[in-house]
This record gives structure tokens, sequence and C-alpha cells, in this order.
């Protein structure tokens, strides 16, 4: 090229002592899986914890605090919760999610948003509002009434996005079988929506087992409420912890549950060429009577919430919203957020990483720790973790231990998104890195994660908002005199002071509504909408 | 003297066998061509000597420095050699000039100036500084990425089918520049490709891989002329591979008595031409007439400045398929009956 361009001298850029040789698998490979196994061993504290406070505590009085008929009571509590929930929120799912998929349902995108937008408003806030509009609630009945609104978007998600995903052509081969609508759904329909229904139930029915703050409210005792109540009033007793013992066998149990039933079946689309749009079923004259379905669960999941909401506020009139509590509880609240977000990203990135760019046998496992841990309860992990800091390290009551109990409770959020996001950072740009002489670690850092930002962003903004409205473990846990809008709520009501905890309730709806904007649209997304 | 060595280089994946015991030696200051057809394990061989491969035996030495002894290896990013991968892979966050600096200490104070020097290198105008990479051609992304691992003063610089994204004009304009560029930088060169045009025009050494196994190495003329097997011999170019017998220099075969470099044993040998040492002339003419070899015209594939004639000759009993390269102003007619000459020496092909 230019000529009057002196000659580049090529000159060894490496320095004249001889380079080390060593045995690395994948660049930086290594120390991302000692980071990631650094982290898996946190993962491994719960159950640890399970496993050694139930040998500590011997067989003799463990039998005892186990079977005993408060215990019976509690797992027949929590069994008829469940029986009687998930299949109610599976059929209003599958009913939902048809109406608005595949009918001509008037309004289908609005009605599909309504379903979604109860999310936004904590599950305790739910039961707050019931509360409000019917004091004397309480029960089984009740329990299963509240579960259901607040958890139904969990199940209608999937399966709405499942539908979307069907293949129609399968429903019109059917049908040219000789087979009646109705049937049609039942036997080429339903089957595939068995992963949806499965997955949605299986998050649902541990939230069920997880859930505090709705219960408690509505006097309804699971094993999670009967937890929180030994250790407020014992402490850290061994009651508290047998307890906790059956909670996780139970999460465990519909863990195994969910893969038998899930089966290995896999149902894809065979054969080539873009699947054509659906065509949406006439409903004619159904249609005034399936809008009932629709209005119902908005008016009972968002309209009861908004009217009680409304209520208190008014009641309250302005003077609530000056409380200097509310301020605070606010700013603290965005401070654990933002906290427990950057902490929970940055314990998932070497796994993250490593599942993208290294799988592999030992990777499978350690993630399977990760993913694991946010399927137990809040209420379990906090135990753990009060143990573990009273005993060994200074640290109960300290911010790091809240913050440790966040990055546990939601890995699998933060990993699911940084994973995604990694996947799109080709790996010749971070070998191009290297060979310009950076660190494998400072290539990652430099460039994989800076160009994967977007979706670290996104998954910090998720993990943000779970911790906006969590209350078991920051009550277990939190220094005193730590007040964010979940428990400064939980407190006010407690003193039945609905009115003044009405604004704390308003702003963690608030704070949660990009959240529940952002699973709608990926739901929209994954079916490729 | 050779700067890079490679020898009995190995690499499994699982059941799939990627380098076999691939020996080579790179001279300092060369260009060297490694082709093979898909597969063949170039990008492998590539990747080991930048260190982002373990080999599973064999040794890689760099100017004396052991870079891979076995399943030892040396960090990838102490190793000063450069790479510019398939799509040039610049990163796009960041504007040309940050990606051509990124491998200079932020702290130099002579960076902007060797940007700068880097940008006249490659051509590009100094006001592309600015851009970030989805702003420029195929052809100058892949200039950039040149220039970001030229930054570095690498000893030695590794191209995996830089040039294949591009299309054919601005292939050949790109290949040349960046050809000029190594070569007035000194820089010792490896070219990976599975376009032999490209690798016999741009390399001193070409170094055929063939199921992860290094058929040949030699320089270009020696590879196209001195094929060592059938496979090389087509794998280079077209060539009319024939069988002849052997006798006193040379063989005797469809196309008629040919010399050929002396040493085999007298007997049944396999022989290459290439289509350009056989000349078409339209038969019943020319001296010697009764003694020269004659074909019919069967197909002829208009190729612009050079056909492709595929000639008929019956020898013995029985139809051999010849292809000859001619200019397109002299084309005969399908069906012609054309003389053959032979010109140069036939090469005997290992069996
Ligand atoms: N990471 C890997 N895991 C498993 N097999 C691999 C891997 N990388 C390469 N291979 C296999 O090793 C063999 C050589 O691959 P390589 O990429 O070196 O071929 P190549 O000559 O560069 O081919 P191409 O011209 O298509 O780029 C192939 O059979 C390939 O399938
Ligand atoms: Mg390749």
């Amino acid at each position: 090229m230019s000529v009057q361009t002196p000659p580049f001298p090529a000159s060894r850029a490496l320095t004249t002592q001889p380079l080390p040789l060593r045995r690395d698998r994948q660049l930086g490979a290594k120390s991302l899986f000692g980071l990631a196994g650094l982290v898996s061993l946190v993962t491994l504290l719960p159950l640890g914890f399970i496993i050694w406070i139930t040998i500590q505590t011997g067989w003799e009085t463990a039998s005892s605090l186990i079977f005993r008929p408060r215990v019976a009571e509690l797992l027949l509590n929590t069994a008829l919760l469940e029986a009687l929930t998930l299949p109610a929120c599976i059929v209003l799912a599958v009913a939902l999610a048809w109406l608005t998929e595949r009918s001509d349902l008037p309004g289908a995108r609005l009605w599909s948003w309504l379903a979604v937008a109860p999310l936004a408003i904590p599950a305790f806030v739910h039961s707050y509002a019931w509360i409000g509009v019917a004091p004397g609630m309480h029960g089984l009945f009740a329990a299963m009434l509240v579960s259901v609104l607040a958890y139904l978007p969990f199940l209608y998600l999937p399966v709405s996005a499942q539908l979307r995903r069907l293949d129609p052509a399968l429903e019109d081969a059917a049908a040219s079988l000789g087979l009646a609508p109705w049937r049609v759904f039942l036997r080429v329909v339903l089957p595939q929506l068995r992963i949806a229904i499965c997955g949605g139930s299986l998050l649902i029915g541990l939230h069920l087992l997880a859930e505090y703050g709705l219960y408690a409210m509505i006097r309804f005792d699971t094993f999670t409420t009967a937890i929180v109540d030994q250790f407020q009033s014992s402490y850290n007793g061994p009651a508290a912890n047998m307890l906790a013992g059956v909670l996780v066998l139970s999460c465990l149990g519909l863990l195994a549950l969910e893969i038998v039933l899930r089966g290995e079946a896999r149902y894809a689309r065979l054969g080539s060429g873009a699947p054509r749009p659906v065509s949406l079923r006439k409903l004619r004259r159904a249609t005034l009577p399936a809008l009932l379905l629709p209005l119902a669960l908005a008016a009972l999941g968002l309209g009861i919430p908004s009217y009680a909401l409304a209520r208190w506020l008014a009641a309250g009139q302005g003077a609530v919203w000056q409380a200097p509590e509310l301020a605070s509880a606010f700013g603290e609240t965005l401070i654990y957020a933002v906290g427990g977000a950057v902490v929970t990203t940055l314990a998932a990135v070497p796994m993250a990483w490593l599942s993208v760019r290294a799988p592999g046998r030992l990777q499978r496992a350690l993630e399977g720790s990760h993913y694991y841990v946010g399927a137990l309860p809040g209420v379990v992990v906090a135990l753990a973790l009060v143990t573990v800091t009273v005993r060994i390290a200074p640290l109960y009551q300290s911010v790091a231990t809240v913050l440790i109990a966040y990055a546990l409770m939601f890995l699998p959020r933060a990993l699911v998104g940084l994973r995604s996001g990694i996947a799109q950072v080709p790996v010749e740009l971070e070998r191009a890195a290297v060979s310009l002489g950076r660190r494998p670690l400072l290539a990652i850092l430099s460039v994989t994660l800076r160009l994967a930002a977007p979706g670290v962003a996104a998954c910090m903004a998720l993990v943000a908002m779970g911790i906006t409205t969590e209350l078991t473990a920051t009550l277990m846990l939190a220094p005193n005199g730590t007040t964010t809008l979940a428990t400064q709520f939980w407190s006010l009501t407690s003193e039945l002071d609905y009115a003044a905890a009405a604004p704390y309730a308003a702003l963690m709806i608030v704070l949660s509504l990009p959240l529940t904007a952002l699973l709608h649209a990926q739901s929209r997304r994954a079916s490729g909408q | 003297m050779s700067l890079l060595d490679i020898s009995g280089l190995s690499k499994r994946y699982g059941q799939q066998t990627a380098l076999d015991n691939v020996d080579l030696a790179v001279p300092s200051r060369s260009r060297t061509a490694i082709v093979g057809p898909s597969g063949s394990g170039k990008t492998t061989l590539l990747r080991i000597i930048a260190g982002f491969e373990t080999p599973d035996s064999g040794r890689v030495a760099l100017d004396g420095q052991v870079l891979a002894d076995g399943p030892l290896i040396a960090p990838a990013h102490r190793r000063g050699i450069g790479y510019v991968p398939q799509d040039g892979a610049l990163f796009p966050h960041l504007s040309v000039a940050e990606n051509i600096g990124f491998g200079i200490e932020a702290g130099d104070a002579g960076r902007g100036a060797r940007i700068a020097e880097l940008m006249d290198m490659i051509e590009l105008d100094r006001s592309m500084l600015t851009r970030r990479p989805h702003e420029l051609s195929g052809g100058q992304q892949q200039r950039v990425a040149l220039a970001r691992a030229l930054a570095r003063r690498p000893a030695l610089m590794l191209l995996d089918e830089p040039f294949s994204a591009l299309d054919a004009g601005l292939r050949e304009a790109v290949r040349k520049s960046v050809a000029r560029v190594l070569q007035q930088a000194g820089i010792t060169t490896i070219l990976v490709t599975h376009d032999q045009a490209e690798a016999l025009s741009f390399a001193d050494q070409v170094a055929v891989l063939r199921q992860g196994r290094l058929a040949q190495a030699g320089t270009p003329h020696a590879l196209y002329w001195r094929p060592r097997d059938r496979d090389t011999a087509l794998f280079l170019g077209d060539a009319a591979v024939l069988e002849a017998e052997f006798r006193d220099g040379f063989v005797s075969c469809a196309l008629g008595r040919i010399p050929t470099e002396a040493d085999a044993r007298p007997g049944t040998v396999t022989i290459m031409l290439r289509p350009e040492q056989i000349r078409l002339s339209p038969a019943g003419i020319g001296q010697g007439e009764a003694a020269a070899c004659h074909g019919e015209v069967d197909e002829i594939e208009f190729g612009g400045s050079l056909c492709a004639i595929t000639v008929v000759v019956e020898a013995n009993g029985a139809r051999q398929r010849i292809l000859v390269h001619a200019s397109s102003l002299e084309l005969p007619a399908p069906g012609t009956r054309v003389r053959l000459d032979v010109v140069g020496k036939a090469h005997i092909l290992e069996r």
C-alpha cells in the first residue's frame, strides 16, 4: 500500500523469558469453574443445613417433632391447598388462554393483558385487599380463592404462549379424520399443552409452599407460616428447623412429580415450512357467556384489589403519603433491590458463561445446583442463613446476609437472562481479544459482558423487581430497624392500620408493573409475535 | 530458517480425528497457505497455533519457544500471534480507532500515531476512524481486522479464510492488498483457505490437508506441477489423469509418447497432464500428422477468456475424456476432429 510507509518491523511481542506451559482445558474456564463451584457451594447451604440439623437433632427428637398432630394438620392443609388450587388454576388458565388465543372473543388482546396484570400485585396485597372488602374471610377456601387469583398468570402465560405456537394443521387433520371439535381439543390440543401446564403448575405449586404473607393475613396455616411463627416466638429452635425439613421434602416431591408427569415427550412441529396462522373459532351466540370468564377474573383479580386500595387510600387522605417512613422505606427498598440485583447477577455470571461456552458434565451438575436453590422457599433459605451466620460467620442481621439470601432465591432468574445474553455474543470476539493480548477473564469482561449488557440489564431488572416485593426472607434476616416497602406494609397491616399500609402497596404495585409488562412481552416474543 | 515448527500434531474430537500427525515448518517471513476440503482440519490447526485449542499430542514451537507440547500449552494472550478470523470479528461496540488500538497499551504515548499509521497501511481514509464496524463494507472490515492484529507487531499472523465472505472481484483486490501489507511489514503469515487458486497465488508455500493429514507441502509451482497423488493433483486444478506405460524416460498413453522426469520403474504408471499442456489444432494439416494423436470435440464450456473443452480420444479400444483449455477466440465446434499435442513433460503420480 502506501510506499512511503517504512516497513513495519516484525518483533516478538513476547517477553524474552520462556512462556510457561500449562494444562489449560479452556481459556479462562478454570477460574470460572472455580467461581461457579464456589457459588454452587453456597447454593448447597440450605439443603446441607437441613441435613446437618436433622443429624444434629438426633432421630429421637426429630421424629417426635415431625410425627405429631400439628405437622399432620399442616401437611393436610398444604396438600388440600395444592389439590384444590392447582386443578382450578389449570382449568381456568386453559379456558382463558383458549378464549384469548383461539377464539374471536372481542378485545382478546386487552383480556390477555388483564389476565397477566395480577402478577404486578404482590400475593400478600391480594389478601390484604380481600380482607378489606370481606373482613371475615379466612380458612381453606379463602386461601384457595386468593391463591388462584394471585397465581393464575403463572399458568396462563405458558399455556397461551404454547397455544399460539401450535400448528393448526394438526387440528385440521384431526377434524378431517372425523373428530368433533371438543374431541379435537381433548385429544390433539390438550396433550400438546402438557409441558406448559406442568411447568406452570410446578411454579404455582412451589409458590403455594413458599408464600407467607398471603396465608398469614387470612389466618390459614401452612408450613411456611408455621415456620415463621415458630421462628418469631422461639427464634431458631429445632421445631422450626424440622418443619423446614418437611417443607423441603415437599418441594423436592413437587419437582419429582413434575418430572414424572411431564414425561419425555417433546411436541414439535414435524415437516417444513412456516406454520400457517391459526384461524379463530367463531363464538357466535356463545360470545356473551364466554366474555363472563375473563370479565369475572379481571373483576376479582384486579377490580377487588384496585377498589380496596382506592378505598384505603381515600380513607387515609393525603396524610398517609406524607409519612416520613414511606420515603425512607422506598429508599431502602431501592437500595436493597439494586444491591441484590448486582450481587445476584455477579454470582450468576460464571455459571452463565460456562453453560454457553464450556458445556459438559461438570457444568450441568453445577448449573443444576444453581437452579434447585430457586425452588426452595425463602423461609428455608433464611433459616439456613440464620444458623450459619449465628454459629459460624458473625454476619447475623447484616446487609450482606440479606443480599446473599436474595442472590440464592433469584439466581435462576438472573441465570436465564444472562445465558441468553451471552449466547448472542460470538465466541470469535472473545478469541480476538485474547489474541490481542487480553487475559482471558478480562476478555470476557471487556468484550462478552459488555456486549451482553442489554441482557444483563434486563435480568438485573427482573431480580430487582422480585426483591421489591420479597417479604419472608427480609423479615427474618434484615438488620433491626430496616424498613422496606414490604416489611413496613407488613407491620402496618399487623397493627390493622390498613389505611396507612395502602401507599406501600400502591408503590410496590407501581414498581412491579414493568416486570409484568416484560413477562408478557417475553411470552409474545417466544412464540414469534 | 523456520519460524514456526509443528511436529507430530494430533487432535481428536471424540471419534472424529481432526488432525493426524501433522508436521509443518513455516520459514521466517514467508507466506504459507493451508488448503484442504471442508472438514479437513484447517481451522483446528490454526486454533492450536493461536492457543485456542489444546492438541492431544505433538509440539508447536515459535522461534524456539515451545507453545504446545501435547496437552501442555502456553497461554494464548501471551503468544504474540495475530489472528484474523473469517468474518473479521471486529468489536461492534467500539469505533474503528478503538478496534485498531485494542491491543496497544492504553498508556502508550505513540498510540494515536500508530493507529493513524496502520490506517495508512491498509489504505483507509482517516476520517473513518470514528465509524463503527457496521458502517464499513465487508472488505473494509477485513482490512481493519488486519490492522488491529498488526498493531501488536506479531511475529506470526494467522488468517482463517479472511476473504471468503467477500464477492469475487473484491476478494482478489483485498487479498492483494493484504499480501502487500504483510510483505512490507515482513510478517510471517499462515492463510487458511479452501480456494486453491487463492492459495497458489498468495503463498510461497502451500500445504494440503486431507482428513486431518498433511498430504503434501511445497512451493505452489512444485505442488501444481508435481503433486504426489491424484487427489492432490485434482484438488489444485483441472488435470488429465491417465494410465501409461513407462520406459526409458518416456510414457506411452492415449496421447502418445510423452517425455517425463526419468526415475520410475518400467511398467504401468499413472500420469498427470494439466489442461494447458495440451494444444489443440484442426486435424489434417500440420506436420507429422500420421504419428499425432487425434480426438473428437465432445463438449465446450464457455468460460470467458479461457474455455474448457472436453475431447474424446480413442486408444486401444478405450474412450478417454480429456480436458483441454483453449482461448475463446479459436473454439472448435462440437463434433470436430482435432489434433492434440502435448507440451512439456508428463508427471508420474504415486499410486
Ligand atoms: N469443537 C469441535 N467439536 C467437535 N468436532 C469438531 C470441533 N471442531 C472441529 N471439529 C471437527 O473436526 C474436523 C475438522 O474441523 P475444522 O473446523 O478444522 O475443518 P476445516 O478444515 O476448517 O473445515 P472448513 O473448510 O469447513 O472450515 C471436522 O470434522 C469437524 O467436524
Ligand atoms: Mg474452517
